[in-house]
């Protein structure tokens, strides 16, 4: 898209044609107390080589996670292979839209490249419908709590598991607040770290008012949950349970949550294929079970054949959405991750089942690995029984801040300092492992967890 | 053009019907569901619901467009047609009898009275 602003004598004559004396009359309306007055905040204009240099400056500040540093991070962003043909596939500029089509009969091609992604999204979760994608994960779970209100009507109530990524709670209870009071959090198992069934119970007070139970796995310490036993508790009285995911990797090894009975799933997809960055993009997710489809945010792309028997690709049931039905649709989202839905397409072809879950596989091997390496000396011990995929939570003999500085003084990354959350976690080291972490990676980093 | 006798509509094209114990049968009428085309969906709501006359109560979704309904009286549903979940099409093959939506217990029946008869109705829908 080339960016053509106005000349002067464009603006004249539009002003002109519409009978305004100047740009500012337009914004006589807005009253003027709610005029912002005064000078922007904004740097002075800068020659492009002054630009180029300081942009420089600032990016070097960064310590980027390659090939040559070694890095445990992960808390919801995981430091995947992206492989080299995913990025020249997606260098294809018809693609660059973060749209979905308004016009399917001239954007085949986009239209049915969300259809793949949809159903191959569809099958790594365990559910009929897959949407064409949300901003990112908290933003999928986010959605998906207003959708359990939508179904459950006069239920609003919604209750979070604390294993939840703090980050996404935060989403959902910024998406709730206008609401009042209706956002409720219940307790972990200090033993297992997984969500206690108990301290739901004891939670959910009003079942009646309930619309959802939102849960994640793994969870945000890493580890799996077993969702079975309150998923059916929840069902019994009629609330809709959401499963959330950071790591959706993980599905090519575990239950996918589909298949445990959860009625809403949502999460993060940028672990298929979509290199980390700070501040995106990222790729939200989102499925559920086929009865809700009317309720579901976001677009939808389907398969159909024309009058003359020819496949073709649309956008189906729009009924649910703003510009059919306007304030009451179901849906606000008219844009999605166009362009990273895409590439975890892309990524998804070319792992196939087989290679997706040996990627998983891999994973989980060198998890393992790395926390028999890192607790056999007695500096960390594991925190959490449940069992994990590529992420563990280490209770750590030093502060982990202090382990994190030492250890990034040297270009190594250990993990994420869960003391940044909560004063109480300050000896706890949450330490992310995946393909591309060497067994060699691993025991540089056990040095400086045993010093 | 479909409009019986004992039946009573309200502008917005749904039909009411007293039934014996005094409860009001709510459906919409053959002009309606000729009008919208071929039925896929219908939202209705729970019974123990209130509904209040002139006042959404469901969505029809057709192969044209999404509609609202809107309730002819005020009262309580006591009855839904959950038929109509899975067969939604029911509606646009017997609209006065098997597509029924819901029997409502009503608030009070002179809304009921004050709904058009046939003829006026007839003379409604001819008026455009």
């Amino acid at each position: 898209m080339r960016y053509l602003p106005h000349t002067l004598e464009d603006i004249e004559s539009m002003l002109e044609a519409i009978g305004v004396e100047s740009i500012e009359e337009l914004f006589e309306q807005i009253p003027a107390e709610y005029r912002f007055k005064g000078k922007l905040a904004l740097a002075e204009p800068q020659s492009e080589l002054s630009l180029e240099r300081d942009l420089g400056l600032l990016a070097a500040k960064n310590q980027v996670a390659s090939p040559e540093t070694v890095s445990f991070l992960g808390a919801g962003m995981y430091n995947h292979h992206s492989p080299h043909a995913l990025n020249q596939l997606l260098l294809r500029a018809e693609y660059y839209t973060s749209y979905t089509p308004y016009q399917p009969e001239i954007s085949q091609g986009t239209t049915k490249a969300i259809f793949e992604f949809q159903s191959m999204v569809a099958e790594l979760l365990g559910v009929p419908i897959a949407n064409a994608s949300m901003y990112d994960g908290a933003h999928a779970t986010a959605e998906a709590a207003l959708m359990a209100q939508r179904v459950g009507r006069k239920r609003d109530y919604v209750f979070v598991a604390e294993s939840v990524h703090p980050e996404y709670r935060d989403v959902i209870k910024t998406y709730l607040a206008a609401q009042g009071d209706v956002y409720r959090e219940f307790g972990v198992d200090p033993q297992t770290g997984r969500f206690s069934l108990e301290s739901l119970q004891k939670a959910v007070d009003e079942p009646d008012k309930t619309a959802c139970i939102i849960y994640q796995s793994p969870n945000f310490f890493g580890v799996l949950e077993d969702p079975r036993e309150m998923i059916e508790w929840a069902h019994s009285h009629k609330i809709q349970v959401v499963s959330c995911f950071n790591e959706a990797l993980a599905f090519a090894l575990t239950t996918p949550p589909g298949h445990f009975g959860a009625d809403i799933i949502a999460g993060e997809g940028t672990s298929l294929g979509i290199p980390m960055g700070y501040g995106g993009p990222a790729l939200g997710i989102f499925g559920c079970r086929e009865q809700l489809v009317r309720k579901m945010p976001g677009r939808l792309a389907g398969y159909t054949v024309d009058t003359e028997g020819r496949e073709g690709y649309v956008l189906t049931l729009s009924t649910r959405e703003q510009h059919i039905r306007r304030e009451k649709a179901t849906s606000n989202i008219c844009t999605n991750q166009g362009l990273m839905a895409l590439a975890a397409a892309i990524y998804l072809s070319l792992m196939g089942k087989e290679g997706l879950r040996d990627v998983a596989k891999l994973n989980f091997s060198r998890a393992k690995y790395a926390l028999e390496k890192l607790t056999e000396n007695g500096g960390a011990r594991r925190r959490f029984s449940g069992p994990i995929f590529n992420e563990f939570v280490l209770e750590t003999r030093a502060k982990a801040s202090d382990i994190v500085a030492e250890a990034s003084a040297d270009g190594i990354m250990p993990g994420f300092d869960m003391g940044r959350i909560n004063p109480d976690w300050e000896n706890y080291l949450m330490v992310a492992v995946t393909e591309k972490t060497t067994r060699d990676n691993i025991d540089k980093l056990a040095k400086y967890i045993d010093k | 053009m479909e409009i019986p006798e004992g039946y009573r509509f309200s502008e917005e094209h749904e039909w009411a019907r007293e039934e014996e114990d005094g409860s009001i049968t709510i459906g919409i009428s053959w002009h309606a569901q000729d009008l919208l085309g071929d039925i896929v969906y219908v939202e209705l709501p729970e019974e123990g619901d209130s509904i209040e006359s002139g006042e959404e109560f469901g969505v029809l979704e057709s192969v044209k467009a999404a509609s609202d309904l809107y309730a002819p009286i005020s009262g309580e549903v006591i009855v839904v047609n959950m038929e109509l979940e899975d067969a939604p099409q029911t509606i646009n093959e017997s609209p006065f009898d098997e597509g029924w939506m819901m029997r409502v217990r009503p608030d009070d029946i002179q809304e009921f009275n004050d709904l058009m008869d046939a003829d006026e109705y007839r003379a409604f829908v001819e008026r455009g």
